[in-house]
């Protein structure tokens, strides 16, 4: 078990994301049961107030939710020194069986989070509260991720212990070792760089394709979103080695790190936004029909697909900036 | 909406909220300050620790690559000469040193002294180089009488030769040099023996493969090596820092308290004056808005008072008020400014751990406000 102020504030803050999302949800079963616009009674009036409290809830968990992402991947990294064996982040995550999962739930958690701030925008933009019911439905969906992350992060941190012999980054993403950091970091570069560069031109054509005419936001959608995991994938196959300029080192944490200038920040933060932006053209595409929507959707699909671009835009640039600037050639 | 025009609305309801925080000058002044106080202390501590841990770092990064001590009877003993040139065979090492050094109890300061033999000493006989804490406390310059009471029971008479600067004062603070004939006058020390062995290993990966082979050729042996120093040195601080925060905790929970009852608390007037806002046709969320807008603003203001006043106590005051409970247990703790640093980890864990429960507790009474009847509220 490790007690340090990061921890505490990861574990704390966790619980109160997760209390937050409770009390939404606790809200959100409160309006699906009870909605009908029709009715002037105090109980609806009740209920619409309500919905205010639930999206500003919901604004915070999400914003809680990408900073604890960080934090954790901070967190990590410091407890390194603590784990023989361990260099980086992905030593420390190694050392329990709780460490991956748990930052697979926080970046699934974020997505979500955000996914249904989109979908909580765009009911705001009609008179009727026409997303209303799809809306509370998709709140309880988010619940329960939220707090099963924040029951294994607990279970992480208590089951960690500092002398455990771990895998440091070196063995975990080299490529003699198995499980899936390794089956990633063994992919022919050419082919991670490419499926990436495919990935990425698809889904930047789409969301051009979408902007001038209109069409394709199904596309824009599932191509912004297929390009989370593979540009994840393409970080630690081919633009971690270049990163380091060393071919054996693949680690997607330490690009956070001081020595790399802290590129992995803005990196992430780009293909998170567009993503989760290119992801919400597709999210929002069926409601195009609904009568109070019938403008606003198109414009705020409009202005997604332009984030999806500035998002995928700047992560792809970077991406290739680094790969040509290095010093290292595979 | 334009982005224009959405930036345009931003700042005219921020002007609203930071007039309407003017309006309170005493409640919300009272709160800021309480806010700050609790970024403070928190802020304090973490800067401290990490500090603190990047000190032990760069002195540990001058360590040898493991030092090899005789245990008996699970106690440390001096380690035979002969062991040496035994441990500077084993494939991998590449030098291994016999060290001197002790501690030394100085009546006079009530201090303890550490007394080493350096690797390469530069004086000679009958001379020591003290650190810069000794010097404060025995009055001690350049070329001034020095003396110890040997384990003869008789005073030894040694000259200062010269005083270690300030600057490597967090390790070298309670240190005095002095030559291998003269340790063993001070201490009766047998010259066939050595207090450890620092063994010198240049592939970093072969030290546990060595720290292995010496516990096989000295059974009675411990080889400490440097991550584990380091590994010791960070789960100290770690814990330490942890407990600190833990105790905070309690203050935290009073502070989150406090705000809620404060933002739960609404005056007449305030009441008032959301009911006029609201019958002049603004939305919920507007008024929603504005109070999100007000928690933000103080927590924006507590935070950077906090945080500044922290970086302030910790880098130019040296943590005063924290280090006796943080910093160790020496009598002759070393007068040092610590290397400021400010990294996104702790900025981070001091967001979670104050802002965090100031905005669990201040949103649901911020919606009650938000979401009131005019109606209601102006005939109440």
């Amino acid at each position: 078990m490790i007690v340090n102020p990061a921890v505490i504030a990861l574990v704390g803050g966790s619980a109160a994301g997760g209390a937050l999302l409770l009390v939404a949800a606790a809200h959100g079963v409160a309006v699906l049961r009870g909605w009908d616009l029709g009715s002037g009674s105090q109980r609806q009036l009740e209920l619409e107030r309500r919905t205010y409290l639930v999206s500003t809830l919901l604004g915070f968990t999400l914003a809680f939710e990408l900073l604890s992402l960080f934090l954790f991947v901070f967190t990590a990294d410091a407890l390194a020194p603590q784990f023989t064996g361990a260099m980086c982040a992905a030593g420390s995550l190694q050392a329990s069986p709780y460490g991956y999962p748990v930052l697979l739930l926080k970046l699934l958690d974020a997505v979500l989070a955000g996914l249904w701030l989109i979908l909580d925008h765009a009911d705001k933009q009609g008179y009727d509260y026409p997303l209303i019911r799809v809306k509370y439905a998709a709140l309880l969906l988010l619940a329960p991720p939220a707090l099963v992350e924040a029951g294994l992060q607990a279970a992480y941190f208590a089951g960690l212990r500092p002398e455990v012999i771990t895998s440091c980054c070196g063995s975990l993403f080299g490529e003699g070792g198995r499980g899936l950091g390794a089956d990633l970091a063994s992919l022919p570069p050419a082919l991670a760089g490419g499926g990436l560069a495919a990935v990425l031109l698809l889904a930047l054509g789409s969301a051009l394709v979408f902007l001038r005419t209109g069409r394709g936001a199904l596309a824009t959608g599932l191509l912004s979103a297929a390009a989370l995991p593979v540009a994840l994938a393409a970080v630690v196959g081919v633009i971690s080695p270049y990163v380091y300029e060393l071919p054996t080192h693949h680690c997607p944490f330490c690009l956070l790190q001081r020595e790399y200038h802290h590129l992995g920040y803005p990196l992430y933060a780009a293909l998170l936004l567009g993503s989760v932006a290119g992801a919400g053209v597709a999210l929002l595409a069926p409601f195009r029909a609904t009568p109070s929507l019938a403008e606003a959707v198109p414009a705020l699909q409009r202005r997604l697909a332009r984030l999806a671009l500035a998002g995928l835009g700047v992560f792809g640039a970077l991406s290739a900036f680094v790969v040509l600037a290095s010093g290292l050639r595979m | 909406m334009t982005a224009r025009a959405w930036l345009e609305r931003q700042r005219a309801l921020l002007d609203f909220t930071l007039a309407s925080l003017g309006r309170r000058p005493g409640k919300n002044l009272a709160l800021l300050l309480v806010y700050a106080l609790v970024v403070f202390a928190l802020a304090s501590t973490l800067l401290f620790t990490a500090a603190l841990r990047r000190e032990a770092a760069l002195v540990l990064r001058g360590a040898p690559d493991v030092v090899v001590q005789r245990l008996v009877a699970g106690r440390h003993d001096p380690i035979p000469a002969a062991e040496v040139a035994r441990l500077a065979s084993i494939r991998g090492v590449s030098a291994a040193t016999g060290r001197r050094w002790g501690y030394y109890f100085d009546r006079g300061s009530r201090a303890n002294l550490t007394v080493q033999v350096p690797p390469a000493w530069w004086g000679g006989d009958g001379e020591v180089v003290v650190g810069e804490g000794v010097a404060r406390a025995r009055r001690a310059a350049p070329g001034e009488d020095f003396p110890m009471l040997a384990a003869s029971g008789h005073f030894i008479h040694l000259r200062v030769r010269e005083v270690i600067p300030a600057d490597s004062a967090l390790v070298s603070s309670d240190l005095v040099l002095l030559s291998d004939g003269d340790f063993q006058r001070l201490f009766g020390d047998d010259p066939a023996r050595f207090t450890d062995v620092a063994l010198t290993v240049p592939n970093a990966r072969e030290v546990p493969m060595v720290a292995e082979k010496v516990v096989k050729l000295i059974p009675q042996a411990r080889a400490i090596t440097r991550a584990e120093l380091q590994r010791t040195y960070e789960s100290v601080f770690d814990r330490r820092s942890g407990l600190v925060v833990a105790l905070l905790a309690t203050a935290v929970l009073a502070f989150a308290v406090v705000a809620w009852d404060k933002a739960a608390g609404l005056s007449a007037e305030e009441r008032r004056e959301i009911g006029v806002l609201k019958a002049l046709g603004w939305e919920t969320s507007d008024v929603l808005l504005v109070k999100l807008q007000e928690g933000a603003v103080v927590s924006l203001l507590a935070f950077a008072a906090g945080v500044l006043a922290a970086y302030a106590h910790v880098f130019l005051g040296s943590a005063w008020l924290f280090a006796a409970a943080l910093k160790g247990w020496s009598t002759l703790s070393p007068d040092y400014r610590l290397t400021p640093d400010v990294s996104p980890l702790e900025l981070t864990t001091l967001f979670f751990l104050s802002v965090v429960p100031y905005t669990v507790a201040t949103v649901v009474p911020a919606w009650r406000a938000a979401t009131a009847d005019p109606d209601e509220v102006m005939r109440s």
